[in-house]
Parts: C-alpha cells; structure tokens; sequence
C-alpha cells in the first residue's frame, strides 16, 4: 500500500500560483484577441504583478515551508519578492511606447515577462537544488526568448542566441556542481543539506569543488566577473526596455539565491566559499569600474556599471554575517530604483522618433530638457555614490559590515574602484551640462514615464531623510537568512 | 545469473561500439542509425536492471521522438560532416588538455571520496520498497505528490520553449497562396464553368 498523501499547503505560493495561472489565462486571451490586445494584456500584467505583490506581503513570512520542503517563505523571500514584481511591473510599463514604436507589439511578450517574474519567485523562494534550478531555468529560458523579441533586428537575435549558448553552459555547470553535492551528501533539500553539513569533520573536497561550481553557475545569473562576458553584448543587443528589465529585476532575484544558497545549506562551509566570494567580488568592481571608461554606447556602459555593482553587493555577502546581509539586501533596494531611473531616462533618448543610444547624444541636455537632466544627473550621482544621495549609503552599509568583518583589503579595493567609477558617471554629467548642444532629443515624454522617472528621483534624492523603513525590512530578511 | 551476466556484457559492447560508429560513421544517416541502436541497447540494460519504466521510456522518447527528429534535420538541412570535421586534428591538443584537466579533477574527487555515512538513508528514504510496487506506479506516485512542485515546474518551463518557439519563429507572410476550404465548399457550379455554344467550323 502506498501511503496516503495530503494536498500541499498552497497558502505560501497564492502569489505564484496566481502569476501562472494569469500568465495562462492572458496567452488564451492573447491568441485569441490577436496582436491589437497587446495593450490590455500589458496592463492586466501589470495589475496580476501588483496583485501578487499585495499577496506576498500578505502573506505567511515566518520561514514556513510546502511541498515537501522545496518552497519556503519567510522575510528574506518576501523583502526580495516585492522587490522583483516592482521591478518587474516598472520594466513592462516602461516598455509600452517602445513595444508599439518599434514594431514588437506581440501578446506574448507580457506573458514572457510575467512567466520570467514567476521564474525569479520561484528561485527566491527555493528551499531545494532541484527547485532552484528549476525556478532559474524558468527564469532564464523566458529571458533568452524576450532577448531576441525584435527578430529582425540583428542585433536582438544575436544577442538572444548568445545569451542562450552562454545561459546553458552556466547551467551546465550548475547542474554538475549540484550532481556532486547531492553525491557527496545525499541530500537536495536546504534543511538536510544543512544538517548534513553541521557536523564537524573533514569536508570532502567532492564536496567543495561541487560548492565552486554552484558558485560558477550563480556568478553567470548576477554576471560577476569571470563569467560576465555576455553582459555587454547582451545589454546592447536586446530592446531597451528588456535591458532594463534585465538590468533590475533577474539581479535581484539571482542575488537574492547567491544569499539564500551560500547562508542557508552552506553557510557552515563558510571558510570554504568566502575566498571565492572575495575574489569574485574584487573582480567584479575593479572590471566594472574600468572597462566602463572606453564605453560610448550608454546600454553597454550600463552593462559594465552593472557588474561592478554586482561586485559591490557580493562585498556583503563575503563578509558572512548579517550586517553584510543587511548590506546587500539594501545595496539592492537602492540599485533598482537607481537603474529603473537611470532606464526610464535612456528610454526618452529620441531623435525625430528613433532611438539613439550613443552617450554624446545626451549633449546639451540641460538646456533642452532640464528636469530630465535633472534626474539624470541625481542618477549618476547616486550610481557613482556621492553623498547624500542613496547610492552613497548603498555602498556605505555593505563596506561598513566588510570592515567590521575585518575584510579591510576587501573594503579598500572597493572605496578605490567606486574612485575610478565615479570618473565615467561624472563624464555624462558633464556631457549633459557642459558640452555643446547636439541635435535635440524629442520632447515628448509619457505621463507613466513621468511619474516613474520623479518617483525615482525623489527616492534618490530623499533616501537619508527617513531610511528607517527599509533598514528595518532589510534587517528583518538577513535575520531570517542567519540560523 | 550467467545468462543475466552475458546480456549484459553483449548490450554493453553493442552499445559502446555503436556510440563509436555515431561519432566515426562517414555518413551521417549512419551516424544517426547507430544512435537508435544504441538507444536501444541501452534500453535493454534498463530492462536487466529492473527499470522497466525508464526502458520503455528510453525508446518511446529517444527513439520514437529524438533520434527521428534528428533523422529529419540530417537528412533536410544540407551539412557537409566531413567539412565540420576538419579541424579535428587541429584542435585535438586543445581538447586533449581539457580532458586531461577533467580526468585529474575526478581523480582528486575520488580520491578524496568520502561520502556522508548518512547520504545513502537519506537518498534512499522517499522510495518505497521495491517488492510492494512496479516502478513505474513508485514514478508516478512520487512524481504527483513529493515532487508535484518541480513536476508542475517543468510543465510551465516546457510552456515558455514552446511559445518561445512560436515568438521567435512563427511569421505570417503576405502573398501566400492558401486553401481556404470553406471557400471551395461553398463554390458552385455555375462559378467554376462556363457553357458555351460552339458552332462547328469555327473556334471559341
């Protein structure tokens, strides 16, 4: 007789259970309303992602567990998951004029972003190598199609097809290193891997190379140096408004996994895995902030910014202890709102109705779009992280806690990189406000476009007024992600 | 038991030798022939095992699906093989070093092997006892209710392939003729064909 067995507590995953089934119910809807329904579907995309927000907040955040142990819910996963659906829900917004301008008005592109967000809820809420990896194949998989959307652009597909080719074989090796844990243990759940994994004694080196590998497999998915050679050409290629997407919403949720993955089952391997860390993240920032002087086009730019900031946020994580991930969970607040302004702005940069994204192109304007200029200049000021803005305490919290985890060489290289950094931040600053008007950009602007580049700039602006709120979430989720 | 043993070691060589002839065969519909009949033995080594399940399974799939699907590009797409195999020889040092790497790091990984002494329990725990059930009612008990999550999972990553698949290649092209049957269906005789009179010693 086999046993008898109860239906699972669905209760924890209302919130993916509800972006599946819209995502479902809008692809019928979709196939069959035609292509002219696109901007119905993006809107009930946009308020499925609210709704399942309003769930996730919600609901359970207490470290409950369901179906058998591979889905948990606790603070950390809720802090992370309303981040991604606001990244997320913004991304989709965003792209509204650029889908209709630029001839890729297809249904399937909402449902895409919506079944990628379900992938990166999935992956936060993971308690087990067989779910993780299958919430980041999710994940990934609607990532590589959104990618290559604009099919008779070159450059789309290209970058569709290399991120594809590069994505498999960091699953890859993902999937060897979780074969050799899973060997050497006997385990896939977080809670055995854990237990497994207390108990004094020798670590068998099977075991570590397995860890290095995870590792490999994850710094592909956050595109921390050595395995961020797809980012720059990615970025590039892929629609502005899907390297925006890219840019916040899979960060979050792969950093989100690096923390859960590396405190939770490992975090008693932790002098086995903080080196790799370490030099992962020294990597990251040093890269990040000087491949990006020579960069001329503004989404490669963005690209290599991006993995410096990666470099950053892991400076946390290295550190081991729950001031660092307090660190990296606030580091990753602040770079989404700065990245979804800094976004929003690249998204306005027209001339006579065509994109153009070389970073001379946004010459002069101060004197043709000030508020934007504006804006810009609190972004970029914020990226390079200059007092007072948000940016400065981003990187402030993350090498506070390196330091008090006596990681000062960690600490220094990064002041020192974010130093360089600064220099390329400060060039389009001074592009906008001192060089010689170019052409001028178009002026029309959309009002949701508006309101999310103010929102974002205010945030900027006003984060060290009254941090207290987020401090306290942020606390809140690194205490649940240490035992 | 040396019945047993001889099948085994017969589906074994069959299957390795046609893996070789995969990789060697000049053409490659041979090629893709050998790998059916290596999915073939290895089906049979899943039927000596007890596997029956993952044995039908192997052809079904593999054979029935994969390897014709395969049979259909080689045979459509016009490949030369040999030229693709030209910088064999070229790369072999390359290639030769990379294995070499792997084969030192399985060495290090099994030198150093030491299993968790309760890894076995734990892997072995969410099966039940194989003299209770076939297996393939063990699959599908444990598929639909330990790991409903990851089966679900899957079923929504195969969903993203397939409309990725439709996204990226599915265009509708202008100026194509196509049948419309209900347009045939409905058409009538005096649509189609024209009587005429014609008077004899003169053309139409």
């Amino acid at each position: 007789m086999m046993s008898v067995h109860v239906v699972p507590d669905l209760m924890p995953a209302l919130p993916e259970l509800i972006l599946a089934g819209m995502a479902m119910l809008l692809l019928m809807f979709g196939v069959f309303r035609g292509n002219d329904s696109t901007r119905t579907v993006s809107w009930l995309a946009v308020g499925t992602i609210a709704v399942a927000g309003f769930f996730v907040i919600v609901g359970p955040s207490d470290g409950v567990e369901t179906f058998s142990q591979m889905f948990i819910v606790d603070q950390f996963a809720v802090f992370m998951k309303v981040l991604v659906l606001i990244g997320s829900g913004l991304a989709i917004v965003m792209s509204f004029g650029y889908i209709r301008t630029e001839g890729m008005e297809r249904f399937e592109f909402p449902v895409l972003m919506m079944l990628a967000t379900l992938g990166m809820l999935m992956m936060i809420s993971s308690n087990d190598l067989m779910a993780l990896y299958l919430g980041l194949e999710l994940q990934s998989l609607a990532l590589y199609v959104v990618a290559a959307f604009k099919r008779e652009s070159l450059r789309s597909t290209e970058a569709g097809l290399k991120y594809f080719v590069l994505g498999a074989l960091s699953s890859g090796m993902l999937l060897y290193g979780c074969s050799l844990i899973y060997g050497m243990t006997g385990a896939t759940s977080f809670s055995a891997l854990t237990a497994a994994l207390s108990s004094d004694g020798d670590v068998p080196i099977g075991l570590v190379i397995g860890l290095v590998f995870l590792i490999s497999g994850l710094a592909f998915k956050v595109s921390a140096v050595p395995f961020h050679m797809w980012t720059p050409d990615v970025y590039e290629g892929a629609p502005t408004p899907i390297t925006a997407f890219f840019a916040v919403a899979p960060k979050v949720a792969a950093i989100a996994l690096f923390l859960r993955v590396m405190m939770s089952p490992f975090g008693g391997l932790f002098a086995e895995w903080q080196q790799v860390i370490i030099v992962i993240s020294i990597a990251s920032m040093v890269l990040g902030a000087f491949a990006a002087i020579w960069q001329d086009n503004i989404k490669r730019l963005m690209a290599y910014s991006s993995i410096g900031h990666m470099g950053y946020a892991l400076v946390g994580l290295a550190s081991g202890t729950a001031e660092g991930m307090r660190g990296t969970i606030i580091y990753m607040t602040i770079y989404l709102v700065m990245n979804i302004g800094t976004f929003a702005v690249i998204l306005n940069m027209k001339r006579a109705g065509n994109m153009v994204e070389n970073i001379n192109d946004l010459a002069g304007l101060a004197r043709s779009k000030p508020l934007m200029a504006l804006a810009m200049g609190i972004f970029m000021f914020s990226l390079a992280g200059i007092p007072p803005l948000a940016g400065f305490f981003a990187k402030f919290y993350v090498f506070l806690a390196a330091v008090n985890a006596e990681l000062y060489a960690l600490a220094v290289i990064g002041v020192l990189a974010s130093v360089v950094g600064a220099f390329y931040y400060l060039r389009i600053i001074k592009i906008m406000y001192f060089d010689a008007p170019a052409d001028g950009l178009d002026s029309a602007i959309v009002p949701e476009m508006r309101i999310i580049l103010s929102v974002a700039a205010v945030f900027t602006l006003f984060f060290f007024v009254y941090p207290a709120p987020f401090l306290a979430g942020a606390q809140a989720a690194a205490q649940a992600l240490i035992p | 038991m040396i019945l047993q043993a001889l099948t085994f070691y017969l589906l074994a060589a069959v299957t390795l030798a046609s893996g070789v002839m995969v990789i060697s065969a000049r053409n490659p519909v041979h090629s893709v022939l050998f790998l059916i009949l290596a999915f073939f033995n290895s089906a049979g080594l899943f039927v000596l095992m007890g596997a029956e399940f993952l044995a039908m399974i192997m052809v079904i799939v593999y054979v029935g699906a994969v390897a014709v699907l395969f049979l259909f590009v080689v045979m459509m797409l016009d490949i030369n093989f040999a030229e693709l195999r030209q910088g064999f020889l070229q790369y072999l040092p390359v290639g030769g070093l990379v294995g070499l790497i792997m084969l030192v790091e399985l060495l290090l990984i099994l030198g150093g092997w030491a299993i968790q002494p309760q890894a076995a329990a734990v892997a072995a725990a969410p099966t039940p006892a194989v003299a209770n059930v076939s297996n393939t009612e063990a699959l599908g008990a444990l598929l639909y209710t330990r790991y409903i999550y990851l089966f679900q999972a899957a079923g929504i990553v195969l969903l993203i392939a397939m409309i990725g698949a439709i996204v990226l290649t599915l265009r509708t092209r202008e100026g194509v003729r196509k049948q419309s049957i209900s347009q045939q269906v409905s058409r009538r005789r005096e649509d189609a064909v024209e009587v005429k009179e014609v008077t004899s010693g003169s053309g139409i």
